[in-house]
């Protein structure tokens, strides 16, 4: 601690930065922003804004799937795209389609333009150059560019919504993996196109911030802050960006294809022309794969800081941390066919991808492991944060236990495409990211707007979140282990039951997210004041060295990390 | 402007790393597309997904083990042909076998169609080895015309040793029938 302390005060000139140029200011100081800080702050918006749409669609799919039968849909189909009353047939086709549209739009925005948006986009752009000691990101004009891609990216999912997709009806159905045949021949209008086009987008954005974080960590580090002094949050953005990298061209590539096969001929995946539809499996599964732990990674390096932070003590096995990522990422791109044990695999390869898929659980028990020896011994105060952060870890362990039985090929035949599977991943990462980002946001307000928020409604606010998730996905483990299938409208009355109960616990979230807003605009009234660092000695890293909210441009002077320091 | 900023040696090095970057991402699209030729390619060698192999003769004999062998086809909405397969063939293993499928284009227009195949189950592919089929070259069909079109195949031997497939009797050799896409040819 006495390192941090010198360090505090070594630093301390590093926020009397004068703002010597003046900045443009309003929303020109946006659309042209080449600050780190406030381009962080515009991803946050977005994926607050992005957050709220994917809730509101994901609500109207609970409304729907609360009682058997079609209740919701076929009227709302007929209110969108407007089918007469003497259409019930046609509006009753166009609400089940539009029911698929809406799982499909929901899973797109909540990875692409939430999940995405706020960790990568919002909170490492905002953190990785203060906590590595670097005065702006390697790239500030390519910085603007990745996130001005994403607002046309989200218009054009959006506008993909409201224009033809398979005959007769509209918007793109086919889930987020977006398979051939149904997104090729299966849905000839250009809803599909809309939704490539976007991913596309949203794909060239991210490759863009990918490099921009690589560059930025490998060149702009403070000096003496050497890779193994790093802090977790940059190393996990690291192993992220790396991910980005290597995984999404090949999406781009396989929407390429899809596209060329749609609109110019080809038949990559088509077998009339000596295509195969299973190679675009592979090659979105190659993607798909690491992207699911794109979405997670950064959420591993955030609540590592925040359990040091309030158990008052520095991570527990820091060198294991960092490879534990690592090696989660290196082996992350090996076992995607463990999203395909039903496509004719030969029992060989099923039996290599299982035991690739459960080796991912010793690393990430690794983690789980050190997070709970960081807390044991320490001095523990449940601040708002670290109830987000403990949550986290809680609920990831539960999602990660029934991954490590999805693994398992044989009893992946039975639970393939149930709500056991919907299940599991959103204890991941409805529950898991998540969690992750509600902990990040609540540790860092204070830093990144330099006011407070009311601590008891944000306790509250974890509360109501943790009550309400577990209540919309614990109950569906029951549905998928009796055999409901994803991505359908309707169920049999034997369903009822749990559905019911995950409705519930979708309208309590819903009020937690409510709840939230209202937090925002209380703490936007009241106005607070926070100090640099609001948390205590155990903040230790270099952002709570600064003031709260830091200087426009911080480390005219590079802070010095002296050999002996923590990370 | 940007070339006068490239002179400090950081910007150098960051524009070094980026331009490094740029090209594994290039790379990566590019391994997307190779994977087409590579996908294949794997699927031929290893009879990955039911691709069955090509062979002139079996030199390796007859062994006694029974396997019954099905035909199946299958016609696109896009051909408008009528395929008839051949009965059910069970002989022993390694036997080399002729059979025919019957096809009748059903419109009064020159029409080419093409075949794609596999067998179930999959891993069988590789021991099926084909040895006359008319799956290897287009066919095209005059007006109203019928044509028998042979499959000459067998079944390796080395299937007995394959731990995967000790309790396999039946192999289905299965055709999907398509118009052709290369209307030159």
């Amino acid at each position: 601690m006495a390192d941090t302390h010198a360090l505090q005060a070594h630093d301390a000139h590093g926020d009397h930065a004068h703002d010597g140029h003046g900045h443009v200011t309003g929303w020109r100081r946006y659309l042209f922003s080449t600050n780190h800080k406030d381009i962080g702050t515009l991803y946050l918006v977005f994926a607050l804004i992005s957050g709220v749409i994917g809730t509101l669609l994901s609500g109207v799919m609970r409304l729907e799937l609360q009682e058997p039968g079609i209740q919701i849909f076929h009227g709302l189909a007929s209110m969108v795209y407007g089918y007469g009353a003497g259409d019930a047939a046609a509006a009753l086709d166009a609400g089940k389609h539009m029911f698929n549209v809406f799982t499909t739009a929901h899973a797109l925005i909540m990875i692409f333009f939430m999940v995405m948006p706020a960790l990568i986009g919002g909170f490492a752009n905002w953190f990785v150059p203060l906590m590595i000691g670097a005065p702006d990101m390697a790239f500030p004009r390519m910085n603007n560019i990745s996130f001005w891609l994403l607002p046309p990216a989200l218009l054009l999912l959006i506008m993909s919504m409201f224009f033809e997709g398979p005959a007769g009806a509209h918007g793109v159905g086919g889930g987020w993996t977006i398979y051939p045949p149904f997104s090729t021949s299966g849905q000839p209008g250009p809803a599909m196109d809309f939704a490539i086009l976007s991913l596309h987008i949203a794909g060239a954005s991210s490759i863009l911030g990918a490099i921009n974080f690589i560059t930025t960590i490998f060149n702009m580090r403070a000096p003496g802050m050497t890779l193994h002094k790093m802090p977790l949050f940059p190393w996990s953005v690291l192993v992220t960006a790396f991910l980005l990298l290597l995984s999404l061209p090949v999406l781009a590539g396989g929407i390429t294809m899809l596209l060329t096969d749609r609109n110019f001929g080809t038949t990559f995946f088509d077998p009339a022309g000596g295509g195969d539809p299973v190679l675009f499996q592979h090659l979105f599964w190659f993607f798909g794969h690491p992207e699911v732990y794109i979405l997670i990674l950064p959420g591993f390096g955030i609540v590592s800081h925040i359990v040091s932070t309030f158990s008052r003590k520095p991570i527990f096995g820091y060198m294991a941390m960092v490879y534990a990522m690592i090696a989660i990422g290196g082996v992350g791109f090996i076992v995607w066919a463990h999203h395909m044990y039903t496509t004719g695999l030969s029992l060989n390869v099923q039996r290599y991808f299982v035991a690739a898929t459960m080796v991912i659980a010793v690393p990430t028990g690794v983690k789980i492991f050190s997070w709970i020896a960081t807390m044991w011994g320490g001095s523990i105060t449940f601040r708002t944060p670290m109830l987000w952060a403990l949550g986290f870890i809680f609920l990831f362990t539960v999602g990660g236990v029934t991954g490590v039985i999805l693994a398992n090929a044989g009893a992946d035949r039975a639970l393939h495409d149930t709500y056991y599977v919907v299940a599991h991943f959103h204890y991941v990462l409805s529950l898991g990211a998540v969690f992750a980002i509600f902990a990040a946001w609540y540790y860092w307000y204070p830093k990144m707007f330099g006011i407070m928020y009311n601590e008891t409604l944000a306790n509250i606010h974890f509360w109501i979140t943790f009550v309400g998730v577990n209540l919309v996905f614990f109950p569906q483990h029951f549905l998928g282990l009796s055999g409901m299938p994803r991505r359908y409208i309707d169920y049999p009355d034997a369903y009822a039951f749990w559905n019911r109960v995950s409705s519930v616990g979708y309208y309590i979230t819903f009020a937690g997210l409510l709840l939230f807003l209202f937090i925002l605009f209380l703490s936007a009234r009241q106005r607070v004041k926070a100090p640099a660092n609001p948390w205590g000695e155990g903040a230790t890293t270099l952002e709570w060295t600064l003031s709260s909210p830091p200087p426009f441009h911080q480390f005219e002077t590079l802070p010095r990390i002296d050999a002996k320091s923590d990370h | 402007m940007a070339t006068d900023t490239l002179h400090t040696p950081a910007e150098r090095r960051n524009r070094n790393v980026a331009v490094i970057l740029f090209l594994v991402a290039a790379g990566m699209v590019g391994a997307a597309y190779a994977a087409v030729p590579l996908y294949e390619l794997f699927c031929k060698v290893t009879g990955f997904g039911g691709t069955t192999r090509v062979a002139t003769d079996n030199p390796k004999g007859v062994i006694d083990r029974l396997m019954t062998t099905r035909f199946d086809s299958n016609v696109d909405a896009g051909l408008a042909w009528h395929v008839t397969p051949a009965h059910p063939v069970t002989a022993e293993i390694g036997r080399v076998e002729t059979i025919v499928y019957t096809a009748r284009n059903l419109t009064d227009e020159t029409i080419t169609g093409t075949a794609v195949f596999n067998v179930t189950p999959e891993r069988a592919g590789r021991y099926f080895n084909k040895m006359e089929c008319f799956c290897f070259t287009e066919q095209t069909l005059k007006p109203g015309e019928t044509v028998e079109m042979p499959v000459t195949f067998f079944v390796d031997p080395d299937i007995d040793k394959d731990a995967e497939l000790k309790t396999i009797h039946d192999i289905t050799l299965s055709y999907t029938f398509y118009a052709s896409k290369n209307k030159g040819s």
